[in-house]
């Protein structure tokens, strides 16, 4: 049986393991006495409703990139590689008055419970295309026509939220990049479980949470830049969740801008040169996620 | 998966090649520092992630229930796709896994499944109709030189730390740890003039004339082998790279894969 209902205490290992894997991944089919939030108002993984999960990162992983970063989000694994300003193939896609911008979002085979087949899927082309759409309005395009910036986001282990943290990350490995944008863009998902507003939902709330609204915005000027949802909010309900997401946007930022500063700060040295003070993808011991992450949320 | 290179670094490493010397200092028969971390990946059954010095490697085995193959009613199945992530170099494009990928994927797959590193007969669960299927799947994530040498480590460090879950069956099984029985060890070796070097970076492989990979087990024997790129190799060549490799391969088993 998967380990992810034993986690949840629910008691009948006998009957479980008929249940098609398929079946426990569809919103709203939560087992019966599941509850996602305790009576003392902790979510499964112990969070309070406006609570994020540790968020890591790390710039400048890739060597060869012109830019990387690396997340960790809670279980969520994810490398993300910028390229560019570079030639475009094939040629006539190239825009004579701008660059043009291309995301590649994928997931790693191994990244999911049920081993996924290499490759783009429907879910992970359009989540592409809503990124790439994202840093299209951000990156200054228009300082470098006829070229196109690549944008490459792996996600290596799943645990909900990947695309919020895949845009996070990316948004950094185009700083590292240096390519000039009007601000980082930090992205978080809203979302309701058991009746409750939350932030950053997890595996087990993503699959048997009532909505998951996941969103991208610059906080300094409010613009929204990411909006998606699935499931059922009221418009009350709705306000509440934008009003946690703002302020978990507010503290990404913050974390991106930190985690450029741990590299490029001191970087410079007094006589001007840049030192050679490489970052790696350094192996940090990170808790593992209490649950069993599963494929990421089906929108 | 050749880059262009300067003329001015390629007569560099060659003149270098010819004081015996290599662009990163090291002998002709050195490979380079290997960093192995294992059972980073929560959501596979085993994986690895193998660092051969900027070449990383990220390797993910998972396990599903399939059908054996009709010759081989009672064994285990083992598939093995690799991805030249675009993430990972500018020359390596997005889409369906390219010749050099399925060529990657081959050679790491012949290493682990002609070794039988694998006990795949412990793997079958009713004969002839369901098995343990080990999905083996190579990432690169970083990418400067000798993808071979770094994907066989890397696949059999995801694999010796893999739990078979047997007890999802619910048949009473527990689960287990997949059954290794051989460590193959791939070594490859690259010609540009009259040099050979082992483990090349990109530099060395993007002036290269031939490549030549050999993966060997505990005996020294030979398991799998294949050259690579256009370029020649005379069979004193080919010998010596074999001993290299037998070297190699010995050296990696006792300072690597021990250690692990």
């Amino acid at each position: 049986m998967d380990i992810g209902i034993l986690v949840l205490g629910i008691s009948s290992p006998h009957t479980s393991h008929h249940i098609p894997k398929k079946e426990m991944i569809i919103m709203g089919t939560k087992p019966e006495g599941l509850t996602l939030i305790d009576p003392a108002g902790k979510r499964l993984d112990g969070r309070q409703f406006n609570e994020l999960r540790p968020i890591k990162i790390d710039v400048g992983v890739v060597n060869r990139a012109d830019g990387s970063a690396y997340i960790e989000w809670g279980g969520n694994k994810i490398l993300a590689a910028v390229y560019g300003p570079r030639e475009v193939h094939p040629r006539y896609l190239q825009d004579s008055t701008r660059a043009i911008v291309q995301c590649k979002y994928n997931m790693a085979a191994f990244s999911v419970s049920d081993r996924k087949r290499p490759g783009p899927d429907r879910r992970s082309t359009e989540i592409s295309k809503v990124i790439s759409e994202v840093f299209e309005y951000v990156i200054f395009t228009e300082l470098y026509p006829r070229t196109t910036i690549d944008i490459y986001i792996e996600v290596l282990e799943a645990d909900a939220g990947t695309r919020c943290a895949g845009l996070t990350v990316a948004s950094v490995a185009l700083a590292d990049a240096g390519i000039p944008m009007i601000d980082l863009v930090p992205s978080c998902s809203g979302g309701k479980i058991d009746g409750q507003v939350v932030v950053d939902l997890f595996k087990e709330e993503d699959n048997y949470g009532e909505a998951d609204l996941p969103i991208a915005m610059i906080p300094r000027t409010g613009e929204v830049l990411l909006m998606q949802m699935d499931g059922h909010l009221t418009v009350d309900e709705f306000d509440e969740a934008l009003g946690l997401v703002t302020e978990s946007c507010n503290t990404i930022y913050e974390l991106q801008k930190d985690a450029l500063k741990s590299k490029y700060s001191g970087l410079v040295t007094d006589n001007g040169q840049e030192s050679d003070r490489g970052q790696d993808l350094e192996s940090e011991s990170t808790a593992q996620p209490e649950t069993e992450p599963e494929d990421d949320d089906p929108i | 998966m050749k880059d262009v290179i300067s003329e001015i670094k390629k007569d560099y490493i060659h003149q270098l090649g010819k004081q015996q010397k290599r662009i990163d200092g090291r002998k002709f028969d050195e490979i380079r520092p290997i960093e192995i971390e294992t059972g980073m990946i929560g959501t596979a059954e085993g994986s690895a992630r193998v660092k051969l010095g900027k070449t990383v490697v990220m390797v993910g085995v998972k396990l599903g229930v399939g059908e054996p193959y009709p010759d081989a009613a009672g064994e285990g199945v083992l598939t093995t796709s690799a991805e030249l992530n675009p993430l990972a170099a500018p020359e390596f494009d997005a889409g369906p896994p390219r010749e050099d990928a399925i060529e990657l994927a081959r050679v790491t797959d012949r290493g682990i499944r002609e070794s039988k590193a694998i006990d795949l007969e412990k793997l079958c669960i009713v004969e002839g109709e369901k098995v343990w299927v080990v999905y083996l799947d190579i990432n690169v994530l970083d990418y400067d030189g000798n993808l071979y040498d770094a994907s066989t480590l890397g696949a059999l460090a995801a694999l010796t730390v893999a739990k078979v879950p047997a007890s999802t069956l619910g048949d009473g099984q527990e689960d287990f740890t997949l059954p290794i029985n051989h460590y193959p060890v791939a070594c490859t070796a690259v010609k540009f003039g009259k040099i050979i070097v082992i483990d090349p970076t990109l530099d060395e492989e993007n002036i290269s004339d031939a490549r030549l990979t050999v993966t060997t087990d505990e005996n020294g024997d030979i398991r799998a082998m294949q050259k690579g790129i256009g370029g020649s190799f005379t069979i004193p060549e080919v010998k010596e790279v074999i001993r290299l490799s037998q070297q190699t391969g010995k050296y990696i088993r006792e300072n690597v894969i021990n250690q692990v």
